[in-house]
């Protein structure tokens, strides 16, 4: 089989090269994975928190709720919630560009995920670390802040990792409303130039170079948040 | 409520659009989740096999899959089919095909991380009563395994129903096209949306509460 990767350097039409067109998805494929992330992050880390308050039962019950909702609809349903009926049911979102839609989409979808991360990772916390913070007169916020929160996340690194790639493979499914993302892309340039095998791998490759590239921040990061001493390898954060 | 009518669902329309694409993915989950397995644990026990050739080949198949969208996946193989056999296979075969492929990387990933979690004793002691390899395999660590991961590859097949509804990137008929074909259909399509996003909910949500139950029980027994 003969790949003929000329094809990138063709005019799309408009007046750019399929690579150009290739790399301009890129950049909404990271875009979109991007400001979901931060989306998810924040949404996840409080979601996570408040399923883990000790006083707050109905705190504690919308939390979950939250979880359970987000995370037992398929991603693509949930892109097709937000950009279909929701600015049918809400007029005012009309004016929402598909864009944000599709990073809230993604966003909430995956804050499920992370959500039960950082639950797990306060789960796993000795009980003392709580009665420490509490002995030392911090309020419930502080040591949340001060204790609680900066040990969930050390611990909870690892899964954390995965599901930040797993966000840029599910950026992917923003085609679906048409996103110039690259599998959008991979869809349109496959039927125009007719060279889907040279399209495939080149996009491939980006999502896999991504991919690295995550990983490697991530455990960079990993590193250098690392407590001399406290080894948190497996999740197993001290004895029970 | 924006002027949504759900009013417009009848049985009739339900058994005339929705069973056969609900049928469908059912199919698919059952059957890549069957095919993942057997074709992960290989890959699983070629990994562990201690030998380079086998290992190599499986390690790069795994972590490739790993880290390519399912939907790049799934419109891969079907518009790479007919550039490869010169005539192109249904959108159905095509997306079965492709799932047992694809989640076979991700079973034996747990396959794997299943065998390690065997106390290597437990070999040992098969050894020493003189199993073959496959002998350990088949009748000491495979049953093991299986067990300790269980919930799991259960929670997997959750994850995998979800992920059926991508074969929408085909046109392959399941679920979620049997909704979107119906509220087309009747012009309605926003309500149809909804329905889907509720019957997958109610599906998802009993069976990880099925999942969580198992899992206590297995735990105590352990």
């Amino acid at each position: 089989m003969n790949l003929d990767w000329h094809v990138f350097l063709n005019d799309d039409g408009g007046g750019r090269t399929y690579l150009e067109w290739m790399l301009q998805s890129w950049g909404w494929t990271l875009s979109v994975a991007g400001c979901a992330y931060v989306v998810a992050m924040i949404t996840g880390v409080i979601v996570g928190t408040a399923r883990t308050l000790p006083n707050s039962p109905w705190l504690v019950r919308l939390a979950n709720a939250w979880v359970e909702l987000f995370r037992n609809i398929p991603l693509l349903v949930q892109i097709f919630l937000w950009y279909f009926v929701l600015p049918k049911v809400f007029p005012a979102m009309q004016k929402v560009p598909g864009f944000a839609l599709v990073v809230l989409a993604l966003g909430f979808f995956t804050s499920a995920r992370i959500a039960e991360q950082v639950r797990a990772g306060i789960q796993a916390l000795p009980k003392g670390q709580r009665y420490a913070a509490s002995a030392m007169g911090f309020t419930t916020a502080q040591s949340y802040r001060y204790v609680l929160l900066p040990m969930c996340f050390r611990i909870i690194m690892p899964p954390l990792t995965s599901e930040t790639m797993n966000m840029l493979k599910n950026s992917s499914v923003a085609f679906a409303v048409s996103v110039a993302e690259l599998t959008w892309f991979y869809t349109q340039a496959a039927e125009e130039t007719s060279k889907g095998i040279e399209i495939f791998l080149g996009v491939t490759a980006l999502y896999i170079i991504s991919a690295f590239a995550v990983n490697r921040v991530m455990a960079f990061i990993e590193k250098r948040i690392q407590i001399p001493g406290f080894i948190v390898a497996g999740g197993t954060g001290g004895g029970h | 409520m924006g002027g949504l009518d759900l009013s417009f669902v009848n049985w009739d329309i339900i058994s005339k659009f929705v069973v056969n694409g609900f049928w469908f993915s059912v199919q698919l989950t059952v059957i890549a989740t069957l095919g993942g397995i057997a074709l992960g644990t290989v890959l699983a026990l070629m990994r562990l096999s201690g030998s380079k050739v086998l290992a190599l080949p499986a390690t790069i198949y795994v972590n490739g899959m790993r880290s390519i969208p399912l939907v790049m996946v799934i419109l891969g193989f079907f518009l790479l089919v007919p550039f490869l056999i010169g005539r192109p296979i249904g959108a159905e075969l095509s997306a079965i095909i492709t799932f047992v492929a694809f989640e076979a990387a991700y079973f034996s990933e747990i396959m794997r991380a299943g065998i390690q979690s065997i106390p290597r004793g437990q070999v040992h002691a098969g050894q020493a009563v003189g199993m073959t390899y496959s002998q350990n395999m088949r009748l000491i660590v495979l049953p093991q395994a299986f067990r300790n991961m269980l919930p799991i590859l259960l929670t997997q097949t959750i994850i995998l129903f979800q992920d059926t509804s991508l074969v929408y990137a085909i046109g392959a008929y399941d679920l979620l096209k049997g909704f979107t074909t119906a509220g087309k259909i009747y012009g309605r399509p926003e309500e149809a949306y909804i329905l889907a996003a509720l019957v997958y909910f109610v599906i998802c949500f009993g069976l990880s509460y099925l999942v969580k139950k198992l899992q206590t029980k297995i735990a105590i027994v352990r």
